[in-house]
């Protein structure tokens, strides 16, 4: 089977992580990463977060290029609407993790995408950020992840993969399991 | 039918402050107890529990404290025999034994319902207690089988608890608990969320004695700015102990207890918990540092200072690497410290909230002639306690006075 990957092109070099692995395998601080975003605020609800560097196999690494991502609420909210919701950031964050864990896994597996679409959606009842009932949880009371994949591959092969790409998914990990944050005012 | 003009439900400390203030305006009662006066103070707590507040702080409506130890802290037997000795004072018309099934209004009528029989009246006092039936997250039912699982209620003594143990709250209940296993030598793990954190003493003064000498404890429910959220903040994390000592996250890490965040979430044998817990701390260390500062001006403001002890602040809430996942496979035991909720399923729906809570506005309940005293800030932050409960009795009984007077002018 490996050798159908020559063949196979999800556009994950597979060769360069596999390689990371073996070699971080063996210099573990060079695993630390720490990952960043500035955030400013701009008006009411609006504010921007920029991500241009972080920190990784032992020095400070950037971007090709700085990146933005304006949230705001939108106007049922009585608010301008100048970017997504926060929440539905941590939804793209999510599906974009897996995806990306769809592609390396297949890469690997030697299974050729042609195309994959996911639909996130998160439940939410607002009277917990709201104040309304203080039973109710200010998060995702629960969240959906539909895949369409079209692969060379059967319905297990395709199933494989995304059960896959959740168990390597940084993200799935982030809002699955808790996650120790320290709020401070410096 | 028997028929009397008021029926009081419940011969705890609310109902016997209601009967004292209804003889005072010579109103003629029934005081309807299920089992025996202050039988919850018997039955449902722990072995070493005592009361929060010090012993002076015990004032009913014609009665009070009047012991050699006015500083110290009752046991709940000591309480038990306050409430028996005062009902005999106040000669309260207590018929123990008597369960009331429902309580049905027909305009300014009401129907008693009891196994011994039904009771006309015009007026209804609710006084039976905001702490009798335990609130228990729906995660329990996630719990692993192994676990023996009970409320604060039900637990008495580190003898009869096998470890390790999952406390859940930290609150006055689930502290004390935690911090009694923990001295014996019984692994804890305990889970915080939301609480309020209070140092026994400050500058030499019990707390209670500061809260009630700035009046804090009278803030009044109709001058708050948010009553749905004061009436169900978090009890105060405090211990009556003889030596007076302060019982906070930091004392009970220090004796051992493994302190983690909010339960959320069961996978198999592994417990997670909420990783804002550090936010939890914060907000109780701030809301505690706004308390004494305010103590502080109260005793510049007044001079006090040569008859005080210097301010000594508490350290911060002291935890660092909290752990958000346990298993539970070793332990054996789980005590949900979380709370109570109401539980009125004799009384009538529409008098009840969406949560099941008596509606009312400062005790006068939405249906003509009904009442209900003792639940968390009824009418002032202290309603809930031995000490709070009088005061809201001695106001609302002029007010139901006044309601039967109305009822027997509509009635010729």
């Amino acid at each position: 089977m490996t050798n159908a990957t020559a063949t196979v092109d999800n556009g994950v070099n597979v060769e360069a992580l596999l390689g990371a692995r073996e070699a971080l395998t063996g210099a573990r601080p060079a695993a630390e990463f720490k990952w960043s975003a500035s955030n400013e605020w701009i008006n009411g609800a609006h504010s921007q977060s920029t991500v241009s560097g972080f920190f990784g196999l032992g020095e400070a690494q950037a971007h090709r290029q700085p990146y933005t991502f304006d949230t705001d609420h939108p106007e049922v909210f009585a608010s301008e609407d100048n970017g997504a919701t926060p929440v539905e950031l941590v939804l793209a964050g999510l599906a974009g993790c897996l995806t990306a864990g769809v592609a390396a896994v297949a890469q690997n597996r030697g299974i050729q995408l042609h195309s994959v679409k996911a639909t996130v959606s998160g439940d939410m009842d607002i009277a917990g950020i709201l104040g309304i009932d203080s039973d109710v949880r200010n998060g995702f009371s629960q969240i959906d992840v539909a895949y369409e994949i079209d692969a060379d591959g059967s319905p297990e092969d395709i199933q494989g993969l995304v059960a896959q790409s959740q168990k390597r998914s940084a993200v799935f990990d982030v809002v699955t399991n808790p996650t120790n944050v320290q709020v401070r005012v410096v | 039918m028997q028929s009397t003009p008021a029926v009081i439900i419940g011969g705890g400390q609310a109902g016997l402050a209601m009967s004292a203030s209804l003889q005072n305006q010579s109103i003629d009662h029934v005081v309807l107890e299920r089992s025996e006066v202050a039988n919850s103070w018997l039955t449902e707590r722990w072995d070493s529990l005592r009361l929060l507040t010090p012993n002076w702080m015990t004032r009913l409506p014609g009665y009070s404290y009047k012991g050699a130890d006015p500083d110290g802290y009752m046991r709940s037997s000591e309480v038990a025999q306050f409430l028996t000795d005062y009902a005999a004072a106040i000669n309260a018309p207590i018929r123990t034994g008597v369960e009331v099934s429902s309580v049905t209004s027909n305009g300014n009528s009401h129907i008693v319902s009891t196994n011994q029989g039904p009771i006309r009246t015009h007026a209804v006092v609710v006084a039976t207690g905001a702490c009798s039936t335990p609130k228990i997250p729906a995660i329990a039912k996630d719990m692993p089988t192994h676990l023996r699982q009970m409320p604060a209620i039900a637990y008495r003594n580190p003898q009869s608890t096998e470890g390790p143990v999952l406390v859940v709250g930290a609150s006055a209940s689930g502290m004390q608990i935690a911090d009694e296993l923990s001295r014996v030598g019984i692994e804890v793990t305990l889970a915080v969320g939301e609480h309020t954190r209070l140092p026994r003493t400050y500058r030499g003064m019990d707390i209670h004695w500061w809260m009630d000498t700035l009046g804090l404890l009278d803030d009044r429910y109709d001058e708050v700015e948010d009553i749905a959220r004061a009436r169900r903040l978090p009890s105060l994390q405090l211990v009556g102990t003889p030596e007076k000592r302060s019982l906070d996250l930091n004392s009970v890490g220090e004796t051992g207890v493994q302190i983690v965040g909010r339960i959320v979430g069961m996978n198999g044998n592994t417990a997670q918990f909420s990783g804002g817990l550090a936010n939890h701390c914060a907000s109780a260390d701030l809301k505690l540092g706004r308390l004494l500062k305010s103590i502080d001006e109260h005793v510049s403001d007044h001079g006090l200072e040569a008859e005080l002890d210097a301010a000594s602040r508490p350290l911060p809430t002291n935890i660092d690497s909290a752990k958000t996942t346990v298993d539970l496979a070793s332990y054996k035991t789980v005590i949900w410290a979380t709370g109570f909720k109401p539980n009125f399923p004799w009384l009538n729906d529409d008098l009840l909230d969406n949560k099941g809570a008596i509606r009312h506005d400062g005790g006068v309940m939405t249906q003509p002639g009904m009442y209900v005293l003792g639940m968390p800030f009824t009418r002032r932050r202290k309603s809930s306690f031995l000490d709070g409960v009088g005061p809201d009795a001695l106001e609302l009984a002029p007010h139901l006075h006044k309601h039967l007077d109305t009822t027997a002018s509509v009635n010729h």
